[in-house]
């Protein structure tokens, strides 16, 4: 069995190499054509000139093509700005879609094969062997391996991740090649050329259904897992990655309906807005099931179930956390300190989407971009920067191997926020304890991804109630002696207060 | 000058009789001693950390700031004198420092046993109770292939899993004829024996050990069993018990003033406290003159330990509380199956008592019900990957509720996660099919149940 798994690492391993090493083949060749179709036409004029002699030059590497495309860009806009032609200067970003359209001389179905093939093959000798394990919890090792205890494994994969990251947000046109892989999909599913995010949603699914398959090994003795898995795996492929791309082939607005605002924090911008006003009947019922979501289905639904029921059966950003993120939910810190960071951050990222959105919404009805000192386009350029993309993709999800699989939903998702606020106070859902069952082993704590000290409620015998529980229920499953239930009942039956007597034995009082 | 209370140990009835001192009294100096840790972990978590599922740090249950914020002061040593006659003990940690007490509560854990093997103290040789413990199994168990555990029990089952999960080879000496069947009835032991060996462990039933052969270097080579077989080895795991700690006041080299009654363990009233005036004793260490009705005299379990340390708390703070440690209840888990139980539940069936009994073959799952045949209250229950809930046994068996009221709302006493197959129809199929009853289930699982 360790053969077949070592071989399937080294499968992977050669499947991965060879997804990196796409980067580095491949020819660009800019011409004319590209330049007149991907530019505006008041661009084009002016960069034509200063690019003519690029064109039909062919270029081996993407980083010389890129800086030999920018510099006139650059160059044209400096003169602008020394001049004050504010109104002239180029704010489009040419550089990817060009560098897409000129890239090429790669064989497209071996590179497929070759990389997606052998990282699937591989990644799947690796998980499916563990069928061979009894069911039942098989945490051995976790914190000896190099993976998942931070060491130099773990240590390589964030940084990967984080380079992925950076390059996806800000600098798209050095990995054109790995969109072009993807191209063949997105034009069957959408009928669309893919974008870095196509090729973004692509990966995400990969990696939620490899690792969602893994998950469902690990806990193929506990329906609730399976059944979660399964759930985050159907939303993440069907609802958010192919019902989107098929509304486009149908001339609808994209649209993922299990996103939420404001997790979703463009859904009142002016293009959404416009978009979905602009498509019929259809756009309008968009618009109102996005907003009924957070008005309606949030408090409903967490009312009921607590906000388990989007934040680890529904949600995307939940979803590859409980899949490709479980190897590290372990490396959470659970001291009384981080709790204390934890939710001032992630109130002030709530607070910070309702006055961001709330003057969006302003300029969307008054014209007017001003507000006080504030002008929305900064704060919403801002709000995307540092939230969007800084904090919920290049920390939230580079930091797994280091901080958890959670760094974004604990810190910074206002939605995870305010799920939690209803969850808190308002809702039948609770972590119960099991009397006197406890024997403060601490795996409960240890395996909580939200670093949640389960333990210490635990060996109280008071129930879990807090606003970051995601519901992932892996504290119960980990639970050696039966001690942790979630459960859903009349709120007032909550246990708040540790109980005065000894656990457990309702007979006998002090 | 506030009240000195001095508690020598800090497992889980010396740190549990602190907190609730601390709790109730907010004046008194706290002072706890320990020779094995700095702070309190959970000693039935140390095999997680060998298997890999935890570090060390996470089997303590309070950060390391939590001491000093409670003033509970912590002293890391091991007490070397006793004078009960001055109220002062010394400590030969890092100065030889004296300290007195108003009150001594004495919480020093037990020892695993030790028969006189010859070979027991090769390298390689060793029980599973401390920290030291664990430190020493990490040493001496790199690089081995194939380890021999004697004695089964909890602590022999838990050490074949510890092995096993780094892929060590496993022969498990049991004397009995079935695992823990001084413990468990026929049917659970059998269940359990087999689940031993799906996990690739070779048990050996009916086998004792002989001797310790040593191999190279003074380490362990093999063991002998008294059947004459030699089983090459490279790890010992001595488990057949543990006793009361009670080696301080044995030991020599120690200084005691004033006697301290000891028969297996210290010896200790209904309110925990010793022929010494101001000292007390709890958990592992101790042995009850007058026991609680059906329980035994020196009980070592996580949970009575930590009553013990509740209940002596609300003595020392001046509610006297005799020791009640209420409806038995215990826990483990056996590889993969968790086991609970609640109530008296011997492994043989007393006179007078009926038992009912239901499994799901190749499941690992099976409850047991023991009733009083005339009245028909249930008296005690075991469960096996099942979770049952603490407090509704607890008031079935206080309040001698019967086996077919039991039954019927069974599902109440249901403690699984959500979406798990129920067993509570098939349950009650099988008893009525036994004794010709027509029960029917009348409750549903949930919490909500037991409130509205």
């Amino acid at each position: 069995m360790k053969t077949i798994q070592r071989i399937g690492l080294f499968t992977f391993l050669g499947g991965f190499a060879a997804f990196l090493c796409l980067l580095t083949v491949g020819q660009y060749t800019l011409t004319d054509n590209i330049l007149k179709t991907n530019l505006k036409a008041e661009h084009y004029a002016v960069l034509q000139p200063s690019l003519k002699n690029m064109v039909g030059k062919t270029y081996t590497d993407q980083f010389s093509f890129v800086a030999d495309f920018n510099a006139p860009i650059n160059a044209l806009n400096d003169g602008y700005r020394a001049k004050q032609e504010w109104s002239k200067v180029i704010y489009d970003k040419y550089a990817f879609a060009v560098a897409k359209a000129s890239s090429g001389g790669f064989a497209w179905s071996w590179w497929f094969l070759v990389s997606f093939g052998l990282a699937v093959v591989g990644a799947l000798t690796y998980i499916l062997p563990t069928t061979r394990w009894l069911p039942g919890i098989k945490n051995n090792g976790v914190f000896r391996e190099a993976a998942t205890s931070r060491g130099w494994v773990g240590i390589s994969v964030g940084v990967f991740l984080v380079l992925f990251y950076v390059v996806l947000y800000f600098s798209p046109e050095y990995i054109t090649n790995w969109v072009l892989l993807v191209d063949p999909i997105s034009k069957a599913l959408s009928g669309n050329a893919a974008t870095q995010w196509f090729l973004y949603g692509f990966l995400y699914c990969l990696c939620v259904v490899i690792m969602g398959i893994r998950m469902l090994i690990k806990y193929r003795h506990s329906p609730y897992q399976m059944l979660r898995t399964g759930s985050v795996m159907f939303f993440q492929l069907a609802i958010a990655f192919i019902l989107p791309e098929l509304l486009l082939r149908f001339n609808l607005p994209y649209f993922d309906f299990k996103n939420m605002w404001p997790l979703d924090y463009d859904f009142f911008f002016d293009y959404n807005l416009n978009t979905l006003l602009a498509s019929g009947k259809i756009g309008i019922f968009m618009l109102g099931w996005g907003i009924a979501l957070f008005v309606v289905g949030v408090p409903i639904m967490t009312y009921f179930f607590g906000k388990r029921w989007y934040c680890s059966w529904v949600c995307g950003c939940g979803g590859l956390a409980e899949t490709l993120g479980d190897p590290f939910r372990q490396l959470s810190n659970k001291t009384l300190k981080v709790w204390k960071i934890e939710r001032y951050l992630i109130h002030f990222v709530l607070a910070f989407a309702v006055i961001m959105t709330s003057l969006v919404l302003y300029t969307y009805f008054t014209g007017r971009s001003s507000v006080l000192f504030l002008d929305s386009y900064s704060v919403r350029s801002w709000y995307g920067f540092y939230v969007g993309a800084i904090f919920s993709g290049v920390v939230g999800t580079g930091f797994y191997p280091v901080m958890g699989n959670r760094v974004w939903c604990r810190f910074g998702c206002p939605l995870a926020a305010y799920l939690g606020l209803v969850q808190k106070y308002q809702s039948r859902f609770r972590i119960t304890t099991n009397g006197g069952q406890c024997i403060s082993c601490g795996n409960c704590s240890t395996y909580c991804e939200m670093g949640i000290d389960v333990r210490a409620y635990a060996q109280r015998g008071q129930d879990i109630v807090r606003s970051s529980c995601v519901g992932c229920g892996v504290c119960s499953s980990v639970c050696p002696r039966g001690v942790l239930n979630l459960e859903n009942a009349d709120p007032k039956s909550r246990v708040l207060l540790a109980p005065n007597y000894p656990l457990g034995h309702s007979a006998v009082k002090l | 000058m506030a009240k000195s209370i001095v508690i020598i140990g800090n497992g889980i009835s010396g740190i549990t009789t602190a907190r609730h001192i601390r709790k109730l009294d907010d004046t008194c100096r706290i002072t706890v001693i320990s020779g094995e840790t700095p702070h309190f972990f959970s000693r039935t978590a140390l095999m997680y950390v060998y298997m890999g599922h935890l570090k060390f740090e996470h089997t303590k249950p309070y950060e390391d700031w939590f001491w000093a914020k409670n003033r509970i002061d912590l002293v890391q040593g091991w007490v070397t004198e006793f004078d009960f006659n001055q109220q002062k003990i010394a400590v030969n940690g890092q100065s030889n420092s004296v300290i007195e007490y108003d009150t001594l509560v004495l919480a020093l854990g037990s020892k695993p046993n030790f028969y006189d093997w010859p070979g027991q103290d090769l390298r390689g040789v060793q029980g599973l109770y401390s920290k030291q413990d664990l430190d020493t199994m990490e040493r001496d168990t790199a690089g081995v292939t194939h380890g021999v555990i004697v004695g089964g029990g909890l602590i022999g089952i838990e050490m074949a899993e510890m092995l096993r999960s780094r892929g060590i080879g496993v022969t498990f000496l049991v004397r009995e004829s079935s695992f823990w069947n001084n413990v468990l009835p026929a049917q659970e032991s059998v269940l359990i024996n087999e689940h031993i060996a799906q996990h690739h462990v070779d048990l050996r039933l009916g086998s004792e050990l002989s001797e310790i052969l040593p191999g190279q270097n003074g380490r362990v080579g093999a063991v002998v069993t008294k059947d004459g077989e030699t089983i090459d080895c490279q790890f010992v795991g001595l488990t057949v018990g543990v006793s009361p700690n009670v080696s301080v006041f044995k030991n020599q080299n120690n200084t005691l003033l004033g006697t301290l009654e000891i028969d297996r363990g210290i010896l200790v009233d209904a309110f925990l406290q010793t022929n010494q005036p101001h000292v007390y004793a709890v958990g592992d260490c101790v042995q009850h003159r007058m026991p609680p009705p059906g329980r035994r005299a020196v009980e070592q379990i996580w949970y009575t330990g930590r009553i013990m340390g509740e209940t002596l708390a609300q003595t020392l703070c001046g509610k006297p509380t005799a020791y009640q440690p209420g409806v038995f209840f215990n826990s483990a888990k056996f590889f993969d199956i968790e086991y609970q139980t609640y109530g008296d539940l011997p492994a043989q069936l007393p006179a007078g008592c009926a038992t009912f009994y239901w499994d799901k073959p190749g499941k690992n799952t099976a409850v047991r019900i023991n009733y009083d045949q005339a009245s028909g209250a249930v008296l005690g229950m075991n469960a096996f990957g099942i979770r049952q809930r603490h407090e509704v046994w607890d008031g079935w068996i206080a309040q001698k509720k019967t086996i077919q009221h039991v039954l019927q709302h069974l599902p109440e006493a249901n403690f699984d996660p959500e979406f798990f197959k129920q067993h509570e129809g098939e349950i009650i199929g099988q008893f009525n099919a036994q004794t010709g009853s027509r029960l029917a289930v009348k409750s549903k699982k949930g919490l909500a149940r037991m409130f509205s």
